[in-house]
């Protein structure tokens, strides 16, 4: 009698001691679940931060628009960090979500593409169709960026530890960085100065054609203030890739952001033009800036990027490759 | 197909050079006067002058 009730009492002991560790480990298990996402959460939304900041150039509207992405970021790390704590609960169901969010993020280009189309009508220099396809792609990349590096701290933090999070945060965004690092036209063309004249009436930068202007008065303000720039391209690929319309329009565009333009809506013939030797397949920019100032002219064309639309590698292919000799 | 560019006017010094056509002539007395109209129609119309080197200048809208 009371042997059995002693093995009662050790059993009911037993018993609450397991409950104490599983009830601990439960609480350990949820403490990590946290850790994790919430690591994921913060990292990924700092890195939208620190992407954003990044293409700020390319920004039309700073407070507003850095809040809207801001959220959507939050939204992109939210989604990447709680996947891999769910994978690891075995909770599929939770995955899709990430397929869900894929869609989601594809509006974000249509978003910024409709904007920034509307916006550029109103714009003295515009940016172009291409230009703006590249930067609505990028929006959209960037995202994807974020929900990556949210789910990789978030599954490091859940399996490792939470010191492990920053270095894997900080591989991962400069990894991405230079992943996403595009060219810029001074990677793949010699950028220079020419002489800006007149034959006649025909503007001419060196020996490319611009454009038939034909009062005095517009002349004599070209021939005072313009500023022509010459771009050879290195090899055919970048001779094809300058050859894109879409491009030029972004050099312009780039060129006269950075340094002002000398025009108005009623004054067209003062609308930056980027021409074509079709012999040589150099193009020229011609403009008139408001700051007549050569040197950053061409660090400013330097700087433009290559447009992915517009990026063509002839040359990769074999032939191209003969075609070219 | 879209038009895109279109002669708004024909601004001339030499009279038995432009015959009937779509846009409007002006004519002007002299070099000068042809400037000016030029100028004014430009900034009228947004349009860019253009000078085809035989005494007439047309308004194209770009």
């Amino acid at each position: 009698m009371r042997s059995s009730g002693d093995a009662l009492k050790n059993n009911r002991i037993v018993k609450i001691g397991a409950i104490d560790v599983s009830l601990f480990q439960d609480i350990l298990k949820i403490e990590s679940f946290i850790q994790a996402t919430a690591c994921g959460v913060i990292i990924g939304t700092l890195t939208r931060y620190y992407l954003l900041r990044r293409d700020y150039r390319q920004y039309p509207s700073y407070p507003h628009g850095v809040l809207a992405n801001m959220a959507l970021g939050f939204i992109a790390s939210v989604i990447g960090a709680v996947a891999v704590p769910a994978l690891a609960e075995k909770e599929y169901t939770a995955v899709t979500v990430l397929a869900l969010a894929a869609t989601q993020f594809r509006e974000v280009r249509n978003l910024e593409r409709t904007m920034l189309l509307n916006l550029d009508s109103m714009q003295l220099v515009r940016r172009g169709p291409e230009y703006i396809e590249g930067i609505a792609r990028v929006f959209e990349a960037r995202n994807y960026l974020v929900m990556l590096t949210a789910l990789l701290v978030g599954g490091v933090t859940y399996w490792g530890s939470i010191l492990y999070s920053i270095p894997v945060a900080l591989i991962t965004i400069f990894i991405s960085c230079q992943l996403m690092k595009g060219k810029e036209i001074g990677q793949i063309a010699k950028v220079r100065e020419g002489k800006v004249y007149f034959k006649g009436p025909n503007l001419f930068v060196e020996d490319i054609h611009f454009m038939n202007l034909g009062t005095e008065q517009v002349k004599n303000a070209y021939l005072e203030r313009a500023l022509g720039v010459v771009i050879e391209p290195l090899d055919d690929n970048g001779r094809t890739t300058l050859a894109n319309l879409g491009q030029r329009m972004a050099i312009a565009h780039d060129a006269a952001a950075l340094l002002g333009i000398y025009r108005d809506a009623d004054t067209a013939e003062f609308t930056p033009v980027v021409r074509r030797n079709l012999d040589t397949g150099r193009v020229a920019l011609v403009i008139v800036p408001i700051e007549k100032d050569i040197e950053f002219l061409l660090e400013a064309v330097k700087r433009v990027p290559v447009l992915e639309s517009a990026l063509r590698m002839p040359l990769l292919n074999p032939i191209g490759r003969k075609a070219s000799d | 197909m879209q038009l895109e560019k279109v002669i708004l006017a024909v601004i001339t010094v030499e009279r038995d050079k432009i015959a009937t056509g779509g846009a409007p002539v002006f004519y002007a007395t002299d070099k000068e006067e042809q400037e000016k109209i030029a100028i004014y129609l430009a900034r009228i119309t947004e349009g860019v002058v253009h000078d085809l080197e035989n005494g007439v200048y047309i308004l194209v809208k770009h």
